[in-house]
């Protein structure tokens, strides 16, 4: 091969790289290992975590132990949706065109929007790119946020305005643990780009939409509303509220834990944003002998043609993860979206009462309900003893809850094991 | 094909127009708690009236469906895929089991870090391979993609200048960049301010110079860059920039051309992302799910995004350290998403890591570029190189751009029917129409993990497509032909936008 190039060594290859950037030694790393060892390495690391089968864990707050069904992992792992990139060539990606087109369908379905794209990296992202096209449309640079909204999420939405140059005003929760509509309302003002909520909210709360929706509204404000997918059997969606974009975490839906990644975002809106919304978007047309087919398009919203002009920079998101999304949404079907969501409903509900302690959000909630727990340090410890993870610490996001506790359920959820989470409180209120 | 023994194909459905009422493969887990009713747990304008319209189908017919749609796809495990700047290797199947090893799969994101040390070390490891790999000192893993590390790089810049009480408004990019680095610019709130590419490949650095200024926050460079050439000036290109107090962003895309060899750290790069789904084996998955970890240079350290790894050494210098997350990260400019990042992504870039090794990672960039080159010299032979001449004639890295002038000025063919064409060879066609300063693009990765006969193969193909259009070039202009469709009609699909399956009669939701 070093013939037919016309060198005389590899080394030849890289004379183009001046000798004073070249690395004259080996890269200080660990030498290569066989399959075996580095099975063996990477299962003694994973060892050393303690996954969802070695403990009952009632943490949520955006990652939620649902059951992936096998025929999702079956269908990911096909290589023809596991090896392929991006569909540039239309021809010979119908697949996974099609699968987004579906996706699509679905997250529309689901939010009672429109429009939606293929996927977005995650829930945080796509309300922190929600914000960009809120400011692109309304050209103002001011968002207010509701403390309800996961924190991860308005992080996020911070970290990106400060490229928007947009300032971000978040808006208190109520004593009922319920985005406090005056303040809200007190908030949005003429300069206002975009309102956020989240519905459930990070406490698991049934947020009042209709009242929210109208005072985020009247000044001109785009609304963006964060949703938890696996609620929308039950819950109305965004869309009958009048929500702009409607985004969210995708985990729930046939992905893995993966210790919080890759998932997807998804990202759905009313038909006048479909020409700034971001990422990929398939769209059905025909092919030279009238076929149905299906091509990636409104690619003049996209980096790859309108570069600085773009309404986003994103490229590659997370088609493989959306697959799953969509065939776990098949296999749930019309019907079991519903099913599932008011098992988690009666299951939640049930899991409130048998715990008995004081709610922070005593109101309406979906899958997942703060609680205060009198001594929160030892009420761990004695859950760890007994097997359980009993939630998540509301204190690092809300110091106003520091013995907050987020209990989240889902369909694997038993009464058994929530009646053994309630067996604790009981007796911690004994040696109490 | 035959009008006598054809049959009709399949019409091609949707899983929406195969759903019929009453059909299901979910069974929901049985009751165990009391059966209230909807209406008292939940107030009544917050119940979903009619459910969404989301199919009703069996078990069988969903992995039917998808199966026969998977059919439809090409993939690098069928074939040969050489799409110029994406890197497209072979995906090690280890990396698949080890990913979905339930310690890892099955790790909620919020567990303790107690409980999540082999999780939080993986990570780690990860992060001290990256900074060997980049010669630049800390890391970051949490940006999803390559576009998301892009975000953050000029996040990271704009964080450091203002924190020295400078506000800095325009962002340098080659004219060869990729897409994302100019819409990044505009998205992190700077002005693109191009920069020519002189006749060597290189950056003009006559126009450099004269766009340099201490109004220049960053310039955001790939080296090799998009036509697969290293820039030889790279050193006096940092120079430039940091004399005007600028950062050097390195867009990691390309970095398969140069491991072990030469690290962006030391040709004076403040901060580079790589992306774990072209180098480092995460499969594509057909558009993600990627990963784009950024590593940096000291100065930008302090504003990483939070929260970070971190390995705490025990007080008696005896027991194993401990690895944590570390949310006290005062000048940082946040969080990019949600959680640690992708994680799986990690699992399966880390087994990739250990399994070649220090110096196996050189081997793959030394196997890239000699891929590449050969590749280059056999499209060079007459007559292919008569249609399709290479745009810069200089010693390639991993990849090299031709241009398809000839072959549209000769052949009457374009680029765009060559790589339709292709599709009936059974290969996928290289990245077409980019870089934008070539005239009808084709640009060719091969990479380290393909044969010396399929590359023969492949010059194989491009010449009989020639050839053939030589003869006649309606063949190639009306291409593909042994595709499940022919060439699509994207025009019509942007002008009325379908883009989702209207609702089914009969599937109990009509509107």
């Amino acid at each position: 091969m070093l013939a037919a190039i016309g060198v005389g060594s590899l080394d030849e290859l890289f004379a183009e790289i001046p000798e004073s950037v070249r690395l004259r030694r080996e890269l200080d790393l660990p030498p290569g290992m066989s399959e075996q060892d580095v099975f063996e390495h990477l299962s003694e690391l994973a060892a050393r975590n303690r996954h969802a089968d070695e403990e009952v864990t009632f943490v949520g707050a955006g990652a939620y132990d649902h059951y992936v069904p096998a025929l999702v992992d079956a269908i990911a792992s096909r290589s023809e949706f596991l090896t392929p990139y991006t569909p540039y060539q239309p021809e010979i990606s119908q697949g996974g065109l099609q699968v987004m087109f579906e996706f699509q369908t679905a997250i529309s379905e689901l939010t009672g929007l429109p429009v939606a794209n293929a996927s977005m990296y995650d829930g945080p992202s796509s309300v922190a790119s929600a914000g960009y096209l809120a400011k692109l449309e309304t050209g103002r640079a001011r968002f207010v946020i509701s403390r309800g909204v996961h924190p991860h999420s308005r992080q996020a939405l911070r970290t990106y305005s400060l490229g928007f140059a947009a300032e971000v005003v978040e808006t208190p929760l109520d004593e009922r643990g319920a985005t406090d509509l005056d303040a809200l309302a007190a908030a949005v003002d003429g300069d206002t780009a975009a309102v956020f909520l989240q519905q459930p909210n990070f406490l698991g709360t049934v947020e009042d939409l209709g009242p929210l929706a109208e005072a985020a509204k009247r000044t001109g404000a785009l609304l963006v509303c964060s949703v938890d997918p696996m609620t929308l059997g039950v819950l109305r969606p965004p869309g009958d509220y009048g929500v702009d974009v409607a985004v969210g975490e995708g985990q729930p839906l046939g992905n893995r834990l993966d210790f919080g990644g890759p998932s997807f975002g998804f990202y759905a809106a009313q038909e006048r944003f479909i020409r700034r919304m971001p990422g990929r978007i398939a769209g059905e047309t025909v092919d030279a002998e009238g076929r149905r087919g299906f091509v990636l398009t409104l690619q003049t919203r996209e980096q790859h043609i309108r570069r600085e002009r773009a309404t986003h920079n994103i490229c590659t998101s997370q088609a493989l993860n959306a697959l799953m999304g969509v065939v776990y949404l098949a296999w749930l079907g019309r019907r079991g979206i519903v099913e599932i969501g008011e098992l988690m409903l009666r299951r939640t509900h049930y899991a409130r009462t048998a715990l008995g302690l004081e709610p922070i959000n005593p109101g309406p909630v979906v899958r997942e309900f703060a609680v205060r727990v009198p001594d929160l340090d030892a009420f761990f410890e004695r859950a760890r003893a007994n097997g359980i993870n009993p939630g998540y610490r509301l204190g690092r996001d809300y110091p106003e809850y520091a013995d907050g506790l987020l209990v989240a359920i889902t369909e694997r959820r038993t009464r058994a094991q929530i009646d053994a989470l309630a067996s604790l409180v009981a007796r911690q209120e004994v040696h109490a | 094909m035959s009008g006598r023994t054809a049959v009709p194909r399949e019409p091609t459905l949707t899983i929406y127009e195969r759903s019929r009422e009453g059909r299901r493969a979910f069974t929901p887990p049985r009751l165990d708690v009391p059966e209230t009713p909807i209406e008292e747990l939940l107030p009544h304008d917050a119940i979903r009236r009619e459910p969404p319209a989301l199919p009703e189908v069996s078990e069988p017919e969903i992995v039917r469906h998808y199966n026969n749609l998977s059919r439809k796809n090409f993939d690098l495990d069928t074939g040969f895929y050489p799409l110029g700047s994406c890197t497209m290797k072979h995906n090690p199947k280890l990396n698949e089991r080890v990913a979905a090893l339930p310690g890892h799969a099955r790790l909620h994101p919020l567990q303790d870090p107690e409980y999540a040390q082999g999780a939080l070390e993986l990570m780690w490891n990860l992060e001290r391979a990256l900074s060997e790999i980049s010669g630049l000192p800390h890391v970051s893993l949490q940006p999803s993609a390559g576009s998301h590390g892009e975000l953050a790089g000029l996040l990271l810049t704009r964080a450091y200048h203002e924190d020295r009480g400078e506000r800095r408004h325009k962002v340098l990019t080659p004219d060869t960049a990729h897409g994302t680095n100019p819409a990044t610019v505009t998205m992190a709130g700077y002005e693109v301010v191009k920069v020519g590419t002189a006749p060597d490949g290189g950056v003009d650095l006559d126009d450099l110079r004269a766009k340099a200024s201490d109004d220049v926050a960053c310039l955001m460079l790939t080296n090799p860059n998009t036509l697969g050439l290293f820039d030889r000036n790279i050193e006096e290109i940092a120079r430039i920039v940091h004399d005007v107090g600028g950062t050097l962003y390195y867009d990691g895309a390309n970095l398969n051309a140069v491991m072990g060899i030469s690290r962006p750290g030391d040709m004076g790069f403040d901060i580079v992302h790589f992306n774990l789904h072209k180098t480092f084996t995460q499969p594509h998955g057909g558009g993600g799910p990627g990963a784009g970890p950024i590593a940096v240079s000291d100065r930008i350290e302090p504003y990483l995004p939070c929260p970070r790894v971190v390995r705490r050494e025990p007080a008696n210098g005896k027991d194993a350290p401990r690895f944590d997350l570390e949310y006290a990260c005062p000048k940082s400019i946040g969080r990019l998403r949600g959680f640690h990042g992708n994680f799986g992504v990690f699992v399966r870039a880390y087994a990739y890591i250990r399994s070649v090794g220090g110096d196996g990672l050189r081997d793959v960039s030394e196997t890239a570029v000699l891929n590449a080159n050969y590749l280059r010299a056999l499209l060079a032979e007459e007559p292919i190189a008569e249609y399709l001449p290479i745009a810069f004639d200089r010693t390639c890295m991993h990849e090299f751009v031709l241009s398809g002038r000839g072959a549209r000025e000769k052949l009457g063919i374009k680029t765009l029917d060559i790589a339709k064409r292709m599709l009936d060879h059974r290969v996928h066609p290289p990245t077409v129409y980019f870089p934008l300063l070539v005239d009808e693009a084709l640009m060719i990765e091969p990479t380290e993990t393909e044969t010396k006969e399929t590359l023969d193969r492949f010059a194989e193909i491009v010449r009989e497509i020639l050839e053939e259009a030589k003869e006649d070039p309606e063949i190639a202009r009306n291409a593909p032909y042994s595709t499940p469709v022919r060439r699509l009609d994207e025009a019509r699909a942007a002008r009325q936008p379908i883009v989702r399956q209207p609702r089914q009669p009969g599937s109990g939701a009509e509107r």
